[in-house]
């Protein structure tokens, strides 16, 4: 790498990285929150995109502490990864949406089990019912 | 002395009488015929020809070998196990070829097993007709391998021989007792018999082991040589236990006390089995056992006084408990055990003849006698109750079997001049004239056993066949009537004989009858000549020949026994103060008979009743009926613990390794995947929550873990 291009990547105070990871810590619990309290399928999908830029953020603030462009190598692969990803999870979306005609995740949760099933599904094979 | 006698009897090796070895493979070829005919359902009495003809075969070669008989041999057949190391000789090599050992002994005991098989095995092909096509080929296997098995048993020239054919009888007996195995009570005998001879087969393995251990060979002829060279004096406990370990091993094949208790059970089987396995040639194995040990039971001082008691005792109690028993099989089952503890009580006081002896007398009488409970228990569908036969002798067709059963009465009783009551008279008379106090009373205790006898035995004699004529059917047979019938005497007349009442017995039953109670009369000829024309006992001959007549106490008692001037009996002549005696017991246990069960029937009832009503002797009666209750001492001493044990054990087993291991670990993930559940709800944010508390937890103990190593 030539000079000039280095000459300004110094390596930042470490107040300056404090910042930089309560910002990207900050991020990343937004997303959390937002995930875990959101219902619409949506926001939800952007909500992991802003815990992807908490990470993102957090691997450029040690880059520059440590004088080390691998994470920022890094930083150009989420953001590759990310770019594709929304390209499909979209695409999941839009998808979803069309068999229930809504966003809502809690429309899709035939996975789980209640509970007297789940007591159902302790009893010997032969014996079961059914399932609806 | 005994150095001498041994030398002389060393065995020469004689090949060229191979053909001895048919007498063990005729049987062994019978029974894969009979199995062959059992194979494709033969339903002629075709296999018990084949049987009847091999066992004739047998005995033929055994008589001709009885006459070219010159001294003992050992006749080599093949070599069956040989193994060897290091120099190879005694203590250095396991050697037991497959070849036989003949001396007078063996002969003596060939001649009236294989005689007797043939002829119960022809009385059989009468009496087992009706299981034609079912259960006939069986049976006569059965009978096969048991001839098989006692000739290897008699006739091998080691112990590992004769180990081989005491655990064939066995099976063989096994086998035929529960030959009907529909009955559970024939099933159960089986096993009983099975297992309590178990225990006696355990005392002649370690004998065996013991034997070897010690003297490095197993066959007869270098034992006895070894034996002697090594000298008695040396009482090292694993030699003196050689005898206690061999003697347990034949008290349980001979149903001696305390292992006596199958024998009776035993007559489930079969009767001509009774007659042949169960009274006239396997239970005397163990006899045979003694006797062709005989010189190591000196190897202990205490020994064969052991056998001497333990015989006396046996004798006495199933004496006592034959005079209460009502199934006249069961009587003379019991009557077998007594008789079978005067043999051993002859071993035990040193007459080795008198036990042989008295071995081939019951032979005869005791086969007869269960033959005609087997011509009654077959003529009256399965009854054998005395209390419902009476007057047999009076009625047509059973004159035969009436009589021949006196005379099998007569000579178990031991009546004067019969052949029992001299080979029961060298019993004792070898006991009372001991120099030993406590054999005389052991005489005296036989003397008493032998009034008993003679009561018993009468007491069936006088209920079945004399008396008024009196029959109640049993409810055996293919078509028995719902309701047993009396049939007062007329009962010939009906032509569906198992099905409508008695049939009398025919020519295979009534001949063989006829022959062996001719065998019983001839028994006794040896002891005729003896006395008119003093010729030595033929059976004195046949056993001085032999290993029995080893050991330093069967000279002294033979000593003692011929020097009248040394001992008495009541201040007279040995010989004649016991025939005395002798004949008191036998006559006055006849005549008690007599008054009770024949001339007034009624006062047996009103003496048990009185007898009954005594506080103090009141019990004794029904101890005596229940075999003084040992079948339920066993049951609680060992039965009961065992079953307990089991059920604990089963109990365990279903609630504890079943339930709570092998199931508790099925049921582990279960539970642990009831816990969490909840989590997985299905919810999408259900499943986020799970994955953020988990990262929770893990940055929680990565900050404790970081925290920790910097404080």
């Amino acid at each position: 790498m030539s000079a000039d291009l280095a000459a300004p990547f110094v390596p930042a105070s470490g107040t300056e990285l404090s910042i930089a990871l309560l910002l990207s810590a900050f991020l990343f619990g937004l997303g959390i929150v937002g995930f875990l309290s959101r219902r619409n399928m949506i926001i939800m999908f952007l909500c992991t995109e802003l815990m992807f830029q908490g990470a993102a953020l957090a691997f450029v603030a040690f880059s520059r502490q440590h004088m080390d462009v691998s994470g920022q190598v890094f930083v150009i692969f989420i953001l590759t990864v990310a770019a594709a990803e929304a390209a499909l999870a979209l695409g999941l979306v839009v998808l979803l949406y069309r068999c229930r005609e809504t966003l809502n995740a809690e429309a899709w949760s035939s996975l789980g089990e209640s509970v007297d099933s789940a007591d159902r599904a302790a009893e010997p094979i032969g014996t079961q019912r059914g399932i609806a | 002395m005994t150095t001498i006698l041994a030398d002389t009897a060393r065995a020469t090796v004689a090949p060229e009488l191979s053909w001895l070895g048919l007498v063990l493979i005729l049987p062994l070829a019978s029974a894969a015929l009979c199995a062959l005919c059992g194979a494709f359902r033969c339903k002629s009495k075709l296999p018990a020809w084949i049987t009847v003809v091999a066992l004739a075969a047998s005995f033929g070669l055994v008589l001709k070998a009885y006459f070219g008989y010159a001294g003992p041999v050992e006749i080599p057949i093949f070599e069956w196990i040989n193994f060897s190391w290091g120099e190879g000789g005694r203590f250095q090599s396991f050697v037991a070829d497959c070849a036989l050992y003949v001396d007078s002994l063996t002969l003596f005991w060939m001649l009236f097993v294989t005689g007797l098989g043939t002829l119960i095995a022809l009385y059989a092909s009468e009496y087992m007709e009706g299981d034609k096509g079912t259960g006939y080929s069986r049976f006569f296997f059965g009978i096969s391998i048991f001839l098989f098995a006692m000739s290897s048993l008699v006739m091998g020239d080691n112990l590992v021989m004769l180990y081989l054919g005491w655990e064939g009888v066995g099976l063989a007996s096994y086998l035929l007792i529960g030959y009907d195995y529909h009955r559970p009570s024939a099933v159960a005998a089986a096993k009983k018999a099975f297992i309590v001879n178990r225990i006696g087969d355990l005392g002649l393995a370690l004998g065996i082991f013991m034997l070897w251990a010690n003297y490095g060979t197993l066959q007869y002829d270098e034992l006895f040589a070894a034996m002697n060279a090594g000298g008695q004096s040396s009482i090292d406990w694993d030699i003196a236990v050689i005898p206690f370990l061999i003697m347990l091993g034949a008290f349980g094949k001979s149903a001696q006390f305390p292992l006596h208790v199958w024998l009776p059970d035993a007559m489930e089987g079969p009767t001509p089995v009774s007659a042949l396995i169960h009274a006239a040639t396997m239970v005397t194995a163990g006899v045979y056992l003694i006797a062709r040990m005989f010189p190591f039971f000196e190897l202990h001082p205490d020994a064969l006084a052991t056998v001497a008691w333990i015989g006396t005792g046996t004798a006495l109690l199933a004496a006592t408990i034959g005079m209460m028993q009502h199934d006249i099989k069961r009587v003379f089952a019991y009557s077998t055990i007594s008789q079978l503890g005067y043999m051993f009580m002859g071993l035990g006081v040193g007459t080795s003849f008198g036990a042989c002896y008295h071995t081939f007398t019951h032979a005869f009488f005791k086969a007869l006698l269960f033959l005609t409970a087997g011509a009654v228990m077959h003529g009256f569908a399965g009854q054998l109750d005395l209390r419902k036969l009476s007057g047999l002798r009076r009625m047509p067709g059973w004159r035969i079997v009436s009589w021949t059963m006196f005379i099998g009465c007569l000579w178990l009783a031991a009546f004067p001049l019969t052949a029992a009551f001299y080979s029961k008279d060298a019993i004792l008379l070898a006991a009372l004239t001991s120099p030993r106090w406590d054999f005389v009373l052991l005489g005296w205790v036989g003397l008493f056993t032998a009034a008993l006898t003679a009561y018993y035995t009468f007491r069936v004699w006088f209920r079945v066949c004399a008396g008024p004529v009196h029959v109640e059917m049993g409810s055996d047979g293919h078509h028995a009537p719902a309701d047993p019938h009396d049939t007062h005497g007329h009962g010939t007349q009906t032509s569906h004989a198992h099905a409508e009442g008695p049939h009398a017995p025919r020519w295979a039953i009534n001949g063989v009858l006829v022959v062996l109670a001719v065998g019983a009369i001839a028994a006794g000829i040896p002891s005729y000549l003896e006395i008119m024309a003093h010729v030595p006992n033929w059976v004195q001959t046949m056993i001085a020949n032999s290993s029995a007549s080893q050991g330093a106490g069967l000279l002294e008692a033979h000593a003692a026994a011929h020097d009248g001037h040394h001992s008495t009996v009541l201040g007279m002549d040995p010989h004649t103060g016991l025939a005395i005696i002798g004949t008191i017991a036998s006559v006055g246990g006849i005549s008690v008979a007599f008054f009770f069960h024949l001339y007034s029937r009624a006062s047996a009832d009103r003496l048990l009743s009185w007898l009954r009503s005594r506080s103090l002797v009141g019990w004794i009666p029904g101890a005596m009926e229940h075999k003084w209750y040992i079948d339920e001492i066993y049951h609680a001493l060992v039965r009961l613990p065992l079953w307990i044990g089991a059920q604990v054990l089963s109990l365990g087993d279903k609630h504890f390794l079943d339930g709570a291991i092998v199931d508790g670990m099925g049921k582990l993930p279960m539970a642990i995947g009831k816990l969490f559940r909840p989590l997985y709800g299905g919810g999408l944010q259900g499943y986020a929550v799970t994955m953020v508390g988990g990262l929770g937890l893990v940055l929680a103990w990565v900050t404790w873990v970081w925290l920790r190593g910097h404080t």
